[in-house]
């Protein structure tokens, strides 16, 4: 009889240290106490208003689209939440959620650097200490992030092992968690781990798709035709997908890296090069090799550069709900820069990614129909490393 | 039911662990027939993995280091064979649920069967994940060992009444790594234990002196053995072996009568 919870289809589960069990199932009845505890949705409502500036806009992108000459496109502007991008909507819900359950301090892994100022913003206003790991290549490619995490007043450590990126990160971040349980939090930035934080994650960015759907309801009187997000781990996606799962006529598509290539080793195309393994806690689909060691993936998007996806979108591409394509480096690079020059919003690398597909797809379609992409977060933190790209070195 | 039994059958059980490959199998052989001539009862032999998260910096060497050296699990499993022809003591595999979970689970347990590996330790396959393996594993004879840590609690009796081959302890919150000090209420948890299950128990995590070993060996059936051992490996590389049988030497005497 299996005892194990926390499943989407075969995936999820909780692969982990006998030392973390008892964390992860306090963590989850104290989840399930406050995600329907009317004063915790109160505080973390106000939180999200207040603090973040949520809701955050649904853009009606009319140069673009009249210049696509296709499906008509809207922006989900998570970029302009407070910290710059989605992450901002778990951690104030997690670190609230860990402030109840009494511990003092959070941890957390990062990639771009979002998800790790996000943590440190919340850390900062909720007077709890804050503990970032970031891999070391990662520190160099978003030094300003790096910067900007210590100036919210958190230690931000770079992991040297491995491929030095997100993945090591995240081992890194779990390796600390085994050794300070008692006042630690670990506050996961992706739908990704072990139960449950893939559906504390989801549930937390599931506020995109419930503002999304209400407000293009009110702007055009209907549903999207397709949904747009990026996939690295993939919590903007799952919350850009969430309430439009039971609407079947709403394709949902996440965005994978595909670095230089879905047909080369430098890529993070986890769907579509991967298969199923057991990694970071969870059962899913990982970039391995034969005998299922990690590989070491590549993509110009820091954030997006983890080897493996979240468990629920494993599950959503088996039962064909949603759709995951590759992007490569190049296309989203001319993404990053068609969407500042044409509507004036400098997208993350990341986000561009969803961008880049949504050019392809919306000359396919009518006029009649509508495309929602979620830019999740704002791309100035890439600049210099885009201009170095382009074969510019600039000084940030 | 496997021979890991007959490991604590000559005094308490001395278990040193050993990283495949690390740097490479012909001194990994070498390494293992050292440890097993000066009084190994029990070897845990790793299949080295790319990501190993319970695992500290040391320990993290070895597997990096083997990895580079190019070993696979099939490699190893063709090393225990031929190891096999003469070391003669109980052997369990540590390494990640991946590792088995890639190669194909009953293709990992049928090897292991054939090789003559009693037991399977992995510490990212919790007692609510271990229906991944457990029908399979006890198909082909391997014994799913589980680990209880400090953090267990509540959850002492519940894996002590399943436990087979013997129960690993981890003696302090953490990965791997030496330890001046171990603080846990260990015999507090090896009570529970003892009033669950007739299965031995091995504690390990943070030994490093044959005092310690002592100790730890003292309040349960056992002590295991990892880092200080992976660092004799570091330091004397290829000629590691007289050092390893040395160091078990010193371990093995001091836990014998604990």
């Amino acid at each position: 009889m299996s005892q194990s919870k926390g499943r989407f289809g075969i995936h999820g589960g909780q692969y982990i240290p006998e030392t973390l069990m008892n964390a992860v199932i306090e963590l989850e009845s104290a989840y399930d106490h406050y995600r329907n505890d009317p004063e915790f949705n109160r505080e973390l409502t106000d939180l999200l208003n207040n603090y973040a500036g949520r809701p955050s806009l649904l853009y009606r992108a009319d140069k673009m689209t009249a210049d696509l000459g296709g499906a008509k496109i809207y922006l989900k502007r998570e970029d302009l939440n407070h910290t710059g991008s989605h992450k901002i909507n778990n951690v104030l819900g997690q670190a609230l959620l860990a402030k109840k359950m009494g511990k003092t301090r959070l941890i957390a892994e990062t990639g771009a650097g979002q998800h790790g100022v996000a943590t440190a913003t919340a850390a900062a206003l909720l007077g709890m200490e804050c503990v970032v790991f970031m891999g070391e290549e990662d520190t160099r490619r978003q030094a300003l992030n790096v910067y900007r995490m210590r100036l919210l007043g958190a230690d931000v450590i770079p992991v040297k092992t491995g491929t030095a990126t997100l993945k090591d990160a995240v081992s890194e971040a779990m390796r600390e968690w085994t050794t300070r349980i008692s006042d630690t939090h670990y506050c996961l930035g992706s739908v990704m781990g072990p139960h449950p934080f893939p559906t504390i994650v989801r549930d937390f960015q599931a506020v995109i798709s419930r503002e999304s759907r209400a407000q293009i309801l009110e702007a055009e009187g209907r549903l999207p035709d397709a949904v747009i997000a990026c996939v690295g781990g993939g919590s903007n996606a799952i919350g850009s997908f969430y309430h439009y799962i039971p609407d079947e006529k709403v394709r949902l598509i996440g965005c994978e890296a595909a670095g230089r290539g879905i047909d080369t080793f430098e890529t993070a195309a986890t769907v579509n090069t991967g298969r199923l393994g057991i990694f970071h806690g969870m059962k899913s689909y990982f970039c391995q090799d034969e005998y299922g060691q990690i590989a070491p993936v590549y993509s110009i998007s820091a954030g997006l550069d983890y080897p493996g996806v979240g468990p629920e979108h494993a599950y959503l591409h088996d039962i064909g709900r949603a759709e995951y394509v590759p992007v490569t480096d190049d296309e989203a690079v001319n993404a990053f820069e068609y969407l500042s020059r044409t509507e004036g919003i400098i997208p993350a690398i990341e986000s561009a990614h969803a961008v880049a597909y949504a050019m392809k797809l919306a000359p396919t379609m009518d006029k009649d129909k509508i495309i929602i992409i979620t830019i999740s977060g704002r791309g100035d933190k890439d600049c210099a490393a885009i201009a170095r790209y382009r074969g510019e070195d600039i000084y940030e | 039911m496997s021979d890991i039994r007959t490991a604590f059958m000559n005094g308490k059980a001395f278990i040193p662990f050993i990283t495949c490959g690390d740097p490479d199998l012909e001194t990994t052989g070498k390494v293992v027939r050292a440890a097993a001539e000066n009084g190994a009862d029990l070897i845990e032999l790793g299949i080295p993995f790319s990501d190993p998260t319970a695992e500290g910096p040391v320990i993290q060497g070895a597997n990096i280091r083997a990895l580079a050296g190019g070993v696979t699990t099939d490699k190893i499993f063709d090393f225990v064979m031929e190891l096999r022809r003469d070391v003669k003591i109980p052997l369990v595999f540590m390494t990640y649920a991946n590792v088995v979970f890639s190669y194909g689970s009953e293709r990992f347990m049928a090897r292991c069967c054939e090789a003559g590996v009693g037991g399977i330790i992995l510490p990212d396959l919790p007692f609510e994940e271990k229906d991944e393996f457990s029908a399979v594993a006890r198909q082909y004879g391997v014994d799913l060992i589980s680990l209880i840590a400090p953090t267990s609690e509540n959850r002492v009796a519940m894996i002590a009444k399943e436990a087979e081959g013997f129960i690993y302890i981890v003696s302090s919150l953490g990965v791997t790594g030496m330890r001046s000090e171990i603080t846990t209420d260990l015999h507090g948890i090896i009570k529970v234990i003892r009033e669950n299950t007739n299965v031995p128990c091995a504690v390990g995590f943070g030994i490093s002196k044959p005092e310690q070993a002592a100790e730890m060996a003292g309040m349960s059936d056992g002590a295991i053995v990892g880092s200080a051992i992976i660092k004799l490996l570091e330091k004397y590389g290829r000629d590691a072996a007289p050092y390893v049988g040395e160091f078990v030497k010193s371990m093995k005497d001091a836990v014998r009568k604990s």
